[in-house]
């Protein structure tokens, strides 16, 4: 559709009114979509080859602020003197060479181990029984007015909140750090695996049983190979929120771990330090993401979301 | 011989406006490999009534019985086919087809010897590897059609199943649904909202009226088969459609001024 106004303001100034079919006919140009415009329209897809630059620029905008930051005097002309300090904003490349200084010469690899470590395990425990619960209280309507209140109940009590007290039953080594993460991440992950088979239709279960499944043959055959695409989409933004829980624990009392080298660089005011521990915590992250992304992929071929 | 008949069936749901009556006393036989549509406008207890005949769900009051046994819930002698594709996105084309048979647990080849021809008759066997979501919804019908098939049941139920499709794939698929149905002379019970189709496939017509859900009444489709597209223009077919859509409209008549004199 042309909007009318286009049309007007394009008829040249004084013109006399053409005999023919002109006032009905649009200029070229009003109609034409410009460029971008394909960019403009909501949920239109774009070509691959910009989406991955698209996704790295807006890396280079965070870095590219934090460098306008540190490398010249735009802060203090704003009012944030601060943030033009390198003691408490260092720049790009000292948090990078702090960052390499950490790893080569701090034992920095130890720690990402430990915390990789507790999360793998803390997360491992929490699927392990949230999984199957989650997909129990969503298939079976015994099992969910049984656990659900009290699961939904205790999703809203802060993990941070149990931490002295998980100090005092589990000590402050590991099986605290492990204990933190299954409060924070079994919960919510048990709800959400929850939600996934309760959504799976009534009508593929119904198909199958007119197709001779027993009871037990659609919950084998059916309702389970139908919810592990969203039990694994819920995984990926479960070991998230272990992240999260993992770093408040090493905060609170830790000996090694990224969370305990970013409490120790806070003390000596090593900014440096912490935001090299923060970046790290963020790398990890993505690459998390992107294992979770492939094993969909891999496990999942048949998926509207996979394409190949 | 397969004959599947509904006895005096009424379904009543509790809701918080009262009771609902989805079906009202309702008889019907289908005699065996027959083609019956049932036809009604949205509301009228139609696919609830197929829902019962499929075993899915339990009639308040009413029984149904395939070649005079009662049923007690569903079964591999009623193939059920849904309006929404109901295929198993994990399973291919063909697992799909052979899910029925793999449940017996009857071995790979005889499998195969029931899949595939069903999947050459359903024009599907190069695509027997793929995915459910590479295929277009009429293909993915008829893959449910074939897994329906594949249990060599005595009964088909069909409750629109082509009505996500749009008019065009829609007509190929009736066409050959009738094939089909020529072929394996089956009974089939086909609930539909459109006329035209019912006139089109069925042997006879039943017709509902809903609120409460009624049989309204039946009416044999004389047209000759085999039916080819030349039969939707034939004046017997007009006077059919004009039958059946009075049938419709009259109820709708007769219920819109009682409404206005209640409001």
């Amino acid at each position: 559709m042309i909007p009318p106004s286009s049309t007007r303001s394009s008829k040249p100034e004084g013109a006399p009114a053409p005999v023919t079919s002109a006032a009905k006919r649009p200029p070229a140009t009003a109609g034409a979509p410009r460029w971008y415009s394909r960019y403009l329209a909501a949920k239109e897809p774009i070509p691959r080859a910009l989406s991955l630059p698209l996704g790295l620029a807006s890396f280079g905008l965070v870095i590219g602020i934090w460098a306008l930051l540190a490398y010249t005097r735009v802060a203090p002309a704003l009012g944030f003197p601060n943030l033009h300090n390198p003691f408490f904003l260092p720049s790009p490349g000292t948090v990078a060479k702090t960052l390499y200084n950490m790893f080569a010469h701090e034992g920095f690899a130890h720690d990402v181990w430990a915390s990789t470590r507790r999360i793998g395990l803390g997360f491992l425990i929490s699927a392990a029984i949230g999984i199957p619960l989650g997909i129990a209280i969503g298939s079976f309507r015994v099992v969910q007015a049984f656990f659900e209140p009290i699961i939904a109940a205790v999703r809203y009590m802060p993990a941070s909140a149990f931490i002295p007290l998980l100090i005092i039953w589990f000590g402050i080594y590991e099986k605290e750090k492990i204990a933190v993460i299954f409060i924070g991440v079994f919960f919510p992950l048990t709800l959400l695996i929850a939600d996934v088979s309760a959504n799976i239709p009534k009508e593929l279960l119904n198909i199958a049983y007119t197709l001779g499944a027993s009871r037990w043959q659609v919950f084998w055959r059916v309702l389970l190979p139908a919810s592990w695409p969203g039990v694994l989409d819920n995984m990926r933004i479960g070991i998230g929120w272990a992240w999260t829980y993992l770093i408040v624990a090493e905060l609170v009392a830790a000996s090694t771990g990224i969370g305990h080298v970013i409490l120790s660089a806070s003390r000596f005011l090593q900014t440096d330090k912490i935001i090299a521990g923060i970046i790290t915590i963020g790398i990890l992250g993505l690459l998390t993401d992107a294992l979770f992304r492939w094993a969909y992929w891999l496990l999942f071929p048949y998926s509207d979301r996979v394409s190949r | 011989m397969s004959a599947i008949t509904a006895t005096d069936v009424s379904m009543v749901f509790k809701t918080r406006g009262g009771r609902v009556h989805a079906i009202d006393r309702v008889t019907l036989e289908i005699p065996d490999a027959h083609f019956a549509c049932i036809v009604g406008a949205s509301g009228c207890g139609k696919s609830t009534l197929l829902n019962v005949m499929g075993g899915l769900v339990r009639p308040t009051s009413g029984s149904v019985q395939l070649d005079g046994r009662q049923i007690h819930g569903p079964g591999t002698d009623r193939g059920m086919v849904f309006q929404s594709y109901t295929l198993f996105p994990w399973l291919r084309v063909r697992e799909n087809v052979e899910f029925g048979p793999k449940l017996k647990g009857m071995p790979k080849d005889e499998r195969r010897r029931i899949s595939r021809p069903l999947l050459e008759e359903m024009g599907l066997a190069e695509f027997a590897r793929a995915y459910p979501k590479e295929l277009s919804g009429g293909m993915k019908q008829r893959v449910a059609i074939a897994r329906a098939l594949a249990n060599d049941p005595k009964v088909l139920l069909m409750d629109e199943p082509f009505g996500a499709l749009d008019a065009l794939t829609r007509a190929a698929a009736q066409r050959f649904l009738t094939e089909i149905w020529e072929q394996h002379r089956r009974t089939i019970a086909f609930v539909t909202h459109d006329i035209d189709e019912a006139i089109f496939l069925g042997d006879t017509v039943f017709v509902m009226t809903p609120r409460p859900g009624r049989l309204r009444e039946v009416i044999p489709v004389d047209i000759p088969r085999p039916r080819t597209l030349e039969a939707l223009g034939t004046q017997r077919f007009g006077e059919l459609k004009r039958q059946i859509l009075e049938l419709i409209v009259e109820h709708e008549n007769r219920a819109l001024p009682q409404a206005t004199n209640g409001a």
